[in-house]
This record gives C-alpha cells, structure tokens and sequence, in this order.
C-alpha cells in the first residue's frame, strides 16, 4: 500500500508475541510507569503536574487510536466525549450534590450516550466524510457550553469541583499522579486486550476492507459503533481525570483546537499502535510546554506539524523513523 | 406576522451567504475530492482583507474584488504546491488543510487582532427599506438578491460553458478527461482556487451580518459542512437547497431557543442523514 514501508520488508521478522515476552513486555510497561511516578515524584510540582497531563493525553490519544488507527475513522469530533463526561460529572457533584462514585459514571454514562447519538448519524455516511460530520456535531455542543450559561457557566466554565477521595483526599499532585496512573494503566491494558481481541482484529479488518468484512458476514456497522462507544467511555476517563486535576471545566475542553490536538498526537506517533499514541501524546505535551514559554504563536506551530507531517509522514513518526533507520543501516552497507 | 417575516427573511439572506460558502466547498469536494477543512479560513481571511481596504480606500466593491483576487492566489499556491502532492489520498489531503486551518487562523489573529469587526456595509445599502409594515435592511435584501444571482450564474457556467463541461466530466471521470488531452491538474488549481474566490466573497457578504472574529472559521466552515452533507457532495442545486433549510433553521432555532444555538442548524442534517445517506442532490 505504501511503498515507503517496502524497506522494512527486507528484515526477517522475528515472532514477537510468544506469551513469554507479552508477559515480560507488560510488566516491563508497568514497571516503567511506577518508576517514572516515583522519579517526577521526589521532583518539584511542575514535572509532576506535566506528567500527570501527560498520562491523560496519553489516554485520551490512545482511546481515539481505536477509532482512528484500528477501525479507520477519523474522528474530529473526539473533544466531544471528553468534554461531556467532564461537564456531566460537574454538574452532577455541583448542582445535584453527588458524591465522586456516582458522579464520576454518570459522567461516562453521558459520554457513552453522546457516542451513540453522534454515531447513529455519523455513520450513515460513506467514510471520508466521517472527520467533517463529528467536527460539526462537536461543534454544536461546544456552542451550546459557551451559550447555556445557566448550566454551564459559558465562558466562565464550571470549577470548583472538589477531588476524590479515595481512603484519604488526593489533594497533593502527587497523590493525585498516583490516582491517575493507576487509572491509566487499568485503562491501557483493557484497550490493549480490546485490540488483540478477535473483536480488535474484526476492527482491523474493517479499516483494511470493509466491503470484504461485509461479505464475509461480519455486520460491519455494528462492529464500528462500538469501537466508537468504547472510544468515548476511555476519552471519557481521560475527561474526567482532567476535571479533577484542575477542579473545572470549560468550553476549551470540548473545542475543536482539542479534538486537532488529540488527532494530531495520534498521527505523530503512528496510528494503529496504542504505543505509539501515548508516544505521540507525551511528545506533543512536552513540545506545547516548550514552545509556549517562548512563543505565543502555539497555534501556528501546531497547524504547521500538522502540514509537515500530512506532507511527510502520514503514517505517523515511528513509521517515519523506522523507514529512516532500514535505509540507514542499508547505506552503511551489509557489514553489520 | 412580522416576526415571521423578518424572520423568514433573515434566515434568507443568512441562507445566501452560507450558499456562496458552500458552493465553493461542495464543487471543490466534487471535483478534486478533498475536504477542505481550511474552507472557513478562506471565508475569513477574505472578510478580513476587505475590511482593511475598504477601511483605506472607502470602497466596498473594491475590497471584495481585492479580498477575491487575493484569497484566490492563496488558494492556488496551496493546491499547486502542497494538495497536488498527496492527490488522491483523502486523509492527508484533510489534516493538510486542517493545518491550514490553525495557521491561517493564528495569522488573522496575529494581524486583526482578536475582537469581533464588522465589516463596513456599502454605502447605497446602508439604510432599512418599509414595506408590508416592516422596516426592513436594504443589505440583507441585497444579499438574497445576490445569492439568487450567484447561483444562477454558476449553474449557468457549469451547465452552459465548455469549461463547466470540462468540470462536469472531471467529477465523474478524471482519467477520461485526462486521456482526451485536457491539462486536468491546471483545472484542478483553477477550481480549488475559485472555490476560495467563493468562500472569501461568502466572507466579504457575511462580514457586515455575522462580524469577523477568531473562530468564525470554525463556526462557518461547520455550517458549510452541515449544508454540503445536507445537499450532497458535490451537488450545486443540493447546496443551494440545503442553504435554505439549514439557513431558516439555525434562525428560527436561535429566535425561539437562544441557549441551544446551533443545535437547531443540524436538524435537517439529521432528518436527511436518516431518510438519504448521500444527502439530497448526492450520488451515493
């Protein structure tokens, strides 16, 4: 299909997924998640606070890889989720008084709610106008947050949403990185499980062709709808984490500038690896703080990566970089 | 009675700058079949370049002529340069000008700045007309006028020009017109840029209604989306028609629900959606 990847043809594939080394790979992504809490721990607050966002894109970027990278829609409406189980969960615990337990569900539940409403319709149409009918449905309800302002806050947003309390309070950030990393190593691995389900490689198959899926009897639309919920119920996740990391929620948080963002970071690692996603995510969060403190013109940079890499490297970075190094290692010569 | 009216005619010309917008979106679509997220920044770049000459020169149809020119060749530089290069592959194509889209935006904030301007209405339209018990803005009138116009002009160069013919043929197959000899990439440049040349007029024409801001871009090109799924991809008629519906709704939606705006807007997305996947006027 794309004959950049042809290079990498030429390596002897090795069988990766022997049970032993799935075993040892995911102890070993653990294992590196709670080193890397530890270290930004003993730090100041600041690396702490970047990598708790980190972890939040990282699984707000993985949940729209299912639907992106695994099942081939794009989505330019995924803020959509995010913000919905953000602003319900405000509210809920806001003007209902419920406690974190329920509020914290209802908010997925909204989210999940907004997926099947937005789905029913989105995917009537033929694929290619997927990206542009989710930015419009995302943008109503962004339009409905700034102007509601009786439920909302409009502008102002909602705050003032105090954090879970789970045997004691997370007040301090690094109590609450904790909370997060548990949260998102429970979620990475339910949607790794998803991808390497016969379910997951159904998706797969839908993204490659779905007209054979079709004919080999599999009810492709189906298969696609829930891809697409259980997209929104991990967004969702990563929504609610945000909420409570700041204690509010505003309209920014069901832009479309968001949905480009979390799009962006999927393709800069490489769409269709979860890995790459969070990869992506934890680049994207590092560069935004980078170059923020120096200039002002963020959103520039970001339309300007989003152009290099259509242009590129539409398959993402790693693809990119594994490309790079096959023709390196070709030109240094068989002497290795 | 007059709250229909005005109404009515409100969503009117509100449907007629939406159909100048959209026109442009839905031929580009139908032809070189890219998504052209970046459509809305045309819309506001045009209204921000006309601003600023009408503001040196005083002259209304001068800044339309020089914010059409000048969208035009920017448009023609993208497609030429950066488009042409990923033909034919649709996700690319879509996050190129969703690229686009942030810089351009960040641009126009860099060069107007961030509050809301309108966009000086010509001289001649400036005051109100009466009639059937209504006091009534010439402007907006003018503007069902010149949406009619654009429309029948366009159908009239689509339908009625060899050039038309040649843009009719690419849309249904590219590879024949190529092989009958016709430089189909310079057709290619020349509608993505005409395209742009609507959107920006789209931009000058709505400027005095709807004002020129950061994130206007988005909030149009969203209604542009919303009209070409309604009409059809590619679909002109469609496009003009599903203006209308989608002009009147968002209108009437935001008179009697203020809270819920836009929302009223995709309605007619949704009922079509429903009852016909590819839209009204669109070839499944």
């Amino acid at each position: 299909m794309n004959p950049h990847l042809e290079a990498t043809g030429t390596r002897v594939r090795r069988p990766l997924w022997t049970d032993r080394s799935r075993t040892i790979r995911l102890l070993a992504a653990v294992a590196g998640i709670v080193l890397v809490v530890l270290a930004a721990s003993t730090l100041g607050s600041y690396p702490v606070e970047l990598i708790t966002q980190v972890l939040i894109y990282a699984l707000f970027a993985m949940s729209l890889d299912l639907l992106v990278g695994y099942t081939g829609l794009p989505s330019l409406g995924h803020s959509a989720y995010f913000g919905v189980a953000a602003y319900a969960a405000a509210l809920c615990s806001l003007k209902l008084g419920l406690p974190f337990w329920c509020a914290a569900p209802v908010g997925l539940l909204a989210a999940v709610v907004t997926a099947l409403l937005f789905n029913l319709i989105a995917l009537r149409t033929a694929r290619g106008y997927y990206l542009m009918i989710t930015l419009a449905l995302a943008q109503v309800l962004w339009s409905i947050a700034v102007s509601w302002t009786d439920l909302t806050g409009g502008d102002n947003g909602l705050s003032g949403i105090a954090r879970p309390v789970i045997g004691r309070p997370l007040e301090g950030a690094a109590s609450y990185l904790w909370f997060v990393a548990l949260v998102f190593t429970v979620s990475a691995m339910a949607m790794w499980r998803i991808v390497r389900s016969p379910f997951g490689q159904a998706l797969k198959g839908i993204r490659e062709n779905e007209p054979r899926m079709r004919a080999l009897g599999y009810e492709t639309w189906r298969y696609k709808l829930v891809a697409s919920l259980l997209a929104a119920l991990f967004a969702g996740i990563a929504g609610e984490c945000f909420l409570y990391l700041n204690g509010f929620v505003g309209p920014s948080s069901l832009a479309v500038a968001l949905s480009a963002q979390v799009l962006l970071m999927v393709l800069m690692g490489a769409a269709g690896t979860l890995f790459g996603s969070m990869i992506g995510a934890a680049v994207f969060v590092v560069l935004q703080n980078i170059v923020s403190s120096y200039t002002d013109r963020w959103l520039f940079v970001m339309g300007a990566i989003y152009v290099l890499f259509a242009l590129y490297a539409p398959a993402g970075a790693l693809p990119w970089l594994r490309e790079r190094w096959a023709r390196y290692r070709n030109s240094v010569g068989g002497n290795t | 009675m007059s709250f229909w009216l005005i109404n009515a005619l409100n969503g009117l010309s509100f449907a007629m700058v939406l159909f100048v917008l959209s026109a442009g979106l839905t031929l580009v679509f139908g032809l070189l079949r890219i998504i052209n997220m970046a459509h809305g920044s045309f819309y506001l770049l045009g209204g921000y370049i006309a601003l600023s000459v009408i503001q040196a020169s005083d002259h209304f149809m001068l800044g339309m002529a020089s914010a059409c020119v000048a969208v035009m060749l920017l448009g023609a530089a993208m497609q030429r340069w950066t488009l042409a290069r990923l033909h034919k592959q649709e996700l690319p194509q879509s996050l190129l000008t969703l690229g686009f889209l942030f810089m351009f935006a960040d641009l126009a904030f860099w060069i107007w700045g961030g509050n809301p301007q309108l966009v000086p209405k010509p001289a001649v339209l400036e005051g109100a007309i009466r009639f059937a018990g209504i006091a009534y803005p010439a402007y907006r009138l003018a503007l069902i006028g010149i949406g009619v116009l654009v429309a029948v002009l366009l159908w009239a160069l689509l339908e009625g020009t060899r050039i038309g013919a040649v843009v009719r043929a690419g849309m249904d197959d590219e590879e024949m017109v190529r092989a009958m000899g016709i430089n189909i990439p310079l057709v290619f440049t020349a509608v993505f840029a005409f395209g742009a040349g609507l959107a920006a007029m789209g931009g000058v024409l709505g400027g005095p209604l709807l004002g020129l801001f950061p994130g206007a871009d988005f909030e149009v090109a969203m209604l542009a989306f919303v009209v070409v799924t309604v009409g059809g991809l590619g679909s002109i008629r469609g496009a003009f028609i599903a203006s209308l519906l989608v002009g009147l709704a968002d209108n009437f939606g935001t008179a009697w629900f203020p809270q819920l705006s836009l929302f009223t807007a995709i309605i007619p997305m949704v009922i079509v959606l429903a009852l016909r996947p590819s839209g009204l006027m669109g070839r499944a």
